[in-house]
């Protein structure tokens, strides 16, 4: 079951990469950065995953004595929560950066967008 | 040809990168050390049901306190960049009509959204959830109703006074851990346990939530109404 979960984790990274790189339109590279980031959060879950276990909520009187030997690591899920929080703020920033590059330009092609090349 | 293979060349580099990750990952058969302490310490320390919880606000209370920061900070950027002068402003603009069915439904849908979004951070040392959580279910019934009525207006003045009292509120609990000597900056010690399992147990981490779920709530409601109103601009 973990390598389903870690496998799915690692296509979705490199899918979304390809997506980072190979799109010409600005909303869908940045739907690829959500992929890429999709894909990290699954891989990271799946390192904190203990066969068989259940999940860190001790709501039944069961899983109170002997809890390190019953659930999954709580902390890889603490870290992917804040990590989710962060992408959901820079996703939200890059559009704003977008709708205000459509105002200037009326284009969302990123080949119209020369200033910084070199 | 030289752009897709320089783009082939680098997934295969990124999948070399990975590999050896996946060829070494086997399903672990017991928790690591910080996660046995945290399984065996969790519910003495905090008296959370959740141990996600009590990691999160707890443990690594400092760490959301950043998060927090972060969120605050691309708000603002994002209000910074899209905001615009009057003069720039379209008063009404041509909108195709919004069916019968979502009006409707938005009327019935959007206070059981915000009960939902209230119920999922009350429950946040309970059940799985928190602040977080609850407060993009919030963000989702405000955009529900940017959806029926797209001229519908947020008070700016009650999104930022609620949002900045949730934040001085949820410091201020973190210092009260310092002053109080129970436990550090952050330490939800301050407030009696309660019966474990009860909703008002796990000492400060209701009270935290509470606030943090207000705060996020209201943070990326102003996102979404900035986003619509920054449509208005000629």
């Amino acid at each position: 079951m973990e390598y389903v979960i870690m496998t799915t984790g690692f296509v979705l990274t490199i899918f979304g990469l390809y997506g980072l790189l190979s799109q010409k339109n600005l909303i869908k590279i940045i739907i690829g950065f959500s992929i890429f980031t999709t894909g990290i959060n699954i891989v990271m879950v799946a390192i904190g995953y203990v066969r068989g276990k259940a999940a860190p909520i001790l709501d039944s009187s069961d899983l109170l004595t002997n809890t390190s030997e019953k659930i999954v690591d709580p902390v890889p899920q603490a870290l992917v929560l804040t990590s989710i929080v962060i992408g959901l703020g820079v996703t939200a920033l890059m559009l704003a950066y977008v709708m205000k590059l459509y105002q200037d330009k009326k284009s969302l092609n990123i080949n119209d967008y020369k200033d910084l090349k070199w | 040809m030289g752009k897709k293979t320089l783009i082939m060349l680098l997934m295969a580099a990124m999948a070399l990168v990975l590999y050896p990750l996946y060829e070494s990952y086997q399903g672990s058969e017991e928790l690591t050390e910080l996660g046995q302490y945290y399984a065996s310490n969790g519910v003495e320390d905090t008296g959370a049901a959740n141990l996600v919880t009590s990691v999160v606000v707890t443990y690594r209370g400092l760490d959301t306190l950043g998060e927090v920061t972060i969120l605050f900070l691309a708000a603002s950027v994002i209000s910074f960049f899209l905001s615009f002068g009057k003069e720039n402003r379209i008063e009404n603009r041509n909108m195709r009509t919004v069916t019968e069915i979502l009006t409707t439904s938005t009327q019935v849908l959007v206070p059981m959204i915000y009960m939902i979004g209230v119920y999922i951070f009350v429950n946040g040392h309970l059940t799985p959830g928190g602040g977080f959580q609850g407060g993009a279910v919030i963000a989702s019934g405000t955009l529900l109703m940017f959806l029926s009525n797209p001229n519908f207006k947020i008070s700016h003045t009650v999104i930022h006074v609620v949002e900045s009292t949730s934040g001085i509120i949820f410091v201020t609990i973190g210092i009260m851990g310092v002053i109080m000597m129970e436990g550090g900056f952050l330490s939800n010690k301050i407030m009696d346990f309660g019966t474990y399992g009860s909703i008002l147990s796990a000492g400060a981490i209701p009270l935290i939530y509470t606030f943090l779920g207000l705060k996020v709530g209201t943070e990326l409601s102003n996102v979404l109404g900035i986003f619509v109103e920054s449509q208005n601009e000629k």
